[in-house]
């Protein structure tokens, strides 16, 4: 781990003030901007799906071979099912932790 | 207002918010347990919860920390993970016009996604503009609550986590469950698809560029998606 002390604190005052801001945004403008213009609304609303499959894909699937996990990929799609049947976060976790326990243990 | 009626309204918020902290507690664990998982200092897990509090960010924020990620990634995916939460403001903005400025402060640091769902789903058939405030807080500040509580707990029972169980990859299984119901029809899939793709194929990048690359790729695939899906 290379952040660490003053650092890593600096980081996270800088992502906690960010987000702050971001929430107070249209609190503080509503008088000036009616709302979020319709065309950055609808971008937006592709950050939740494209964000989240940006940063699981790589942990899931590694291209390079040192770094490709089979348990790791398998346990993935064992999770993907999990949390496609229950919508559950805790279903997902606990279903994917054991099954790559499981696969870990069989390859 | 009376102060009998701003409890009921603060209560009404309180219960609303009660179910959704079944989702909320392991989250909260895993935000502490994964931290120290990774190496980072206690007080500055704690540090997180308060300043960023925001689940899926910090999870994301850990996870870069753990695989050696500069500061400015981190603190760019973040900011584009929560880039959402400005949705939320403009959405609920009007209902809290009439409050002064200060007051919108606290009440803006609370803005949660559960927060937001249930606050713009009541407001829709709701009385006056104050019962409203008292009503959120009453499902943010339990939720705030909680929150710190079980990144507290988690840092404490994450050292006692066994080696064998592999806590780190609860990460990405996080953001899987939460992934799933994100997509929704076929736009939002093919979000997912460009975003994680790219990502997958810049995973050799310096500075985690594949991730910020693979995430605004895949909001651009999201809108072609949809773009075409119009004509």
């Amino acid at each position: 781990m290379s952040l660490a002390g003053l650092d890593l604190w600096l980081v996270i005052l800088a992502a906690g003030l960010g987000t702050f801001l971001i929430r107070l945004s249209f609190f503080l403008l509503f008088e000036r901007v009616d709302t979020v213009p319709t065309r950055v609304r609808w971008a937006l609303s592709f950050v939740p799906p494209a964000v989240l499959a940006a940063l699981v894909a790589p942990d899931i699937v590694a291209l390079s071979p040192e770094s490709f996990s089979p348990a790791r990929l398998l346990a993935g799609l064992f999770a993907v099912a999990v949390a496609w049947r229950t919508e559950s976060v805790l279903a997902t976790i606990v279903s994917g932790l054991v099954a790559l326990v499981v696969f870990q243990t069989v390859l | 207002m009376t102060s009998l009626a701003r409890r009921a309204s603060f209560l009404a918020g309180a219960r609303a918010v009660a179910p959704i902290m079944v989702g909320i507690v392991p989250f909260g664990l895993l935000a502490g347990a994964t931290a120290v998982a990774v190496g980072i200092d206690p007080l500055q897990a704690v540090g997180m919860s308060v300043f960023i509090f925001a689940g899926a960010s910090q999870l994301a924020a850990i996870d870069l920390v753990g695989g050696d990620a500069p500061a400015v990634v981190v603190v760019a995916t973040v900011l584009i993970i929560n880039l959402r939460m400005s949705m939320y403001s403009a959405s609920l903005a009007p209902y809290f016009d009439r409050l002064r400025t200060l007051a919108r402060v606290p009440l803006a640091y609370l803005l949660t996604d559960q927060a937001y769902a249930l606050a713009v789903t009541r407001f829709g058939e709701e009385e006056g503009p104050r019962s409203r405030t008292w009503y959120y807080l009453g499902a943010a500040l339990p939720l705030w609550v909680v929150w710190q509580l079980c990144t507290v707990v988690g840092i404490v029972a994450g050292a006692a986590v066994p080696e064998s169980i592999p806590i780190d990859f609860a990460v990405p299984l996080t953001f899987l469950a939460l992934l799933v119901p994100a997509i929704e029809g076929r736009a939002t899939a093919a979000a997912a698809a460009v975003g994680g793709g790219v990502a997958v194929v810049g995973a050799g990048l310096p500075f985690n560029l594949g991730l910020v690359v693979g995430a605004l790729c895949g909001i651009a695939g999201g809108m072609v998606a949809d773009g075409v899906g119009d004509e």
